[in-house]
């Protein structure tokens, strides 16, 4: 029990914190307890989290928090189904990515060793958020680790991969954003006639590819 | 049905919203104010569920196209039925040719335009509500323009069972939200200012958050949190100090810090605001917060009452 937190936020919904300091071993702490809770209670991993609402006339919130304590000792990252492997192809640099050189001038890295760095392994999507299906991928090494831009973009182009704090993400969609672009990708990633309408899901694993 | 003559400053078609998707990104979207929503459904007799207009500030206006029972609750925009007032929160017959117009604020925000057998749009990801920013659900995931046709789902209907059914227990939209304490922070900003002061809601404000301008609330550590799930009625800070009222089509994630939640039961208040209006903050409990929340379900469920005489009438000349 020591590594969780629970809180009341509103009289309707619980936000349950796992207060390790390692997001990789906190986010799959997290989603192995989004998995074990009642669909009612619309449980809603993020990178460390998990928001739960409840209507308060059908329960306590004692009663929630005694549902979510019993879940926290059945879930065990272990018991998680493995996420699926996908490739992302990505066109990095130029157009496509034009914060590639700068990101990678910031980080002391030649633009090549920044992509063969992103494309070295496999990383885990540990939430999706922001916007329909925008994954946040990682946790990425101290050497790819850069602050958000000081000024974001009003509209970032569809298909981007960019970093930032530790993680990198893809833009599903055309959206302001305040990460760093190094490239662009073709795959559709949110498409709201589907079901799942997200191409990606927390737990799967994310390797990415250059390509010319 | 109905035809768009003028779609005003935003018309939208919303129902109660995606409570199951938000884990995909998907904001829970929705009515704004859905306690209008759902008395609007129940006055034509639809389930609550059901597709209605948000219909936002003023200058929309329409042309019946084909005899329908419809209902106009929440903000009062000034309706009108060629050119006679129309009374709100009362369902009515209207035939083709008829002219139904939504002139000018004159209280609240958003009114909300129910259609006996409910607007026949898709359900995308099990609703029909409109998500602007992500160009989905809705009419083809865009506001309501000029030429529109709005088809009622199901015609069969009785006018004389559904028109002229008047809802009995007034909504009360006083601008006054009540809130719970929330703390994502150790260093929590001093917020006697939030309560003590009244609030101006911002220009910017939208169907995502309303932006709240007057005092300046300092935060320590403002900004990059890791992101955690939010809904409607969490106040954001961000780094600026104005804070932020998350409404229906907030993200389902944030990473500024929260420093309040409003109370459900008052969030179709914070609805009926308009940038300019005035709101005031006040602490609440979780018990007091329950209380509301069920008087507001039990003032849902009230029993219909039935004015005979535009019953008959419309029986009549229906």
């Amino acid at each position: 029990m020591k590594p969780w937190r629970i809180r009341p936020m509103g009289e309707a919904a619980l936000l349950i914190e796992c207060m390790l300091d390692d997001i990789a071993e906190a986010n799959a702490r997290v989603l192995a307890l989004a998995k074990v809770l009642p669909a009612q209670w619309h449980p809603l991993p993020a990178i460390h989290s998990v928001l739960v609402r409840f209507d308060p006339l059908r329960y306590t919130q004692a009663e929630v928090q005694a549902h979510v304590r019993d879940a926290l000792a059945q879930a065990t990252p272990g018991a998680l189904p493995p996420g699926q492997q996908v490739t992302i192809p990505v066109r990095y640099g130029g157009e496509d990515g034009p914060d590639l050189a700068d990101a990678a001038r910031r980080l002391g890295l030649a633009p090549d060793e920044l992509i063969a760095q992103h494309t070295a392994r496999p990383w885990r999507v540990l939430m999706i958020g922001f916007a329909p299906g925008f994954p946040y991928i990682g946790p990425l090494p101290a050497s790819l680790t850069l602050p958000r831009r000081a000024t974001p973009r009003a509209a970032v182009p569809a298909g981007s991969v960019a970093i930032a704090a530790g993680m990198t993400g893809i833009y599903p969609s055309q959206l302001p954003g305040g990460w760093h672009l190094i490239g662009k990708t073709q795959v559709t990633l949110f498409d709201p006639t589907r079901e799942p309408p997200a191409s990606l899901q927390p737990g799967d694993h994310v390797q990415f590819v250059a390509i010319a | 049905m109905l035809r768009v003559i003028a779609p005003g400053v935003l018309c939208t078609i919303q129902d109660l919203g995606r409570p199951d998707y938000q884990r995909f990104g998907v904001p829970i979207g929705g009515a704004m104010d859905r306690v209008a929503c759902v008395i609007a459904n129940r006055l034509v007799g639809n389930p609550i569920t059901a597709a209605c207009l948000e219909i936002t500030a003023g200058g929309a206006a329409f042309e019946v196209l084909a005899p329908c029972v419809i209902a106009v609750t929440g903000g009062d925009l000034g309706a009108t039925l060629n050119n006679r007032p129309l009374p709100a929160w009362t369902s009515a017959l209207v035939r083709p040719g008829q002219h139904l117009a939504f002139e000018e604020r004159r209280q609240g925000a958003r009114a909300y335009l129910a259609l006996a057998g409910g607007v026949d749009v898709p359900l995308v990801l099990g609703s029909h509500s409109t998500y602007l920013p992500g160009r989905f659900g809705g009419l083809d995931g865009r506001p309501l323009q000029m030429g529109d046709v709005i088809r009622p789902a199901s015609s069969a209907f009785d006018p004389a069972r559904l028109a002229g059914r008047v809802w009995p227990a007034p909504v009360d939209y006083a601008p006054l939200i009540r809130i719970l304490p929330f703390h994502s922070l150790p260093g929590q900003p001093d917020l006697d200012d939030l309560t003590a002061l009244p609030w101006r809601v911002g220009a910017t404000s939208n169907r995502i958050g309303l932006r709240l301008e007057g005092a300046r609330l300092h935060i320590e550590r403002a900004g990059d949190l890791p992101s955690f799930g939010v809904f409607p009625g969490v106040i954001q800070l961000p780094p600026d100090g104005c804070p932020i009222l998350l409404m229906a089509d907030a993200q389902p994630t944030g990473g500024y810090p929260a420093i309040a939640v409003a109370i459900q039961a008052d969030l179709h208040r914070a609805a009926q605001l308009m940038p300019g209006d005035e709101v005031r903050f006040a602490w609440t409990t979780r018990a007091a917060a329950i209380a509301a929340w069920r008087a507001l379900n039990a003032l849902l469920d009230s029993p219909i009452d039935m004015d005979d005489g535009i019953a008959l009438a419309a029986a009549a000349q229906g």
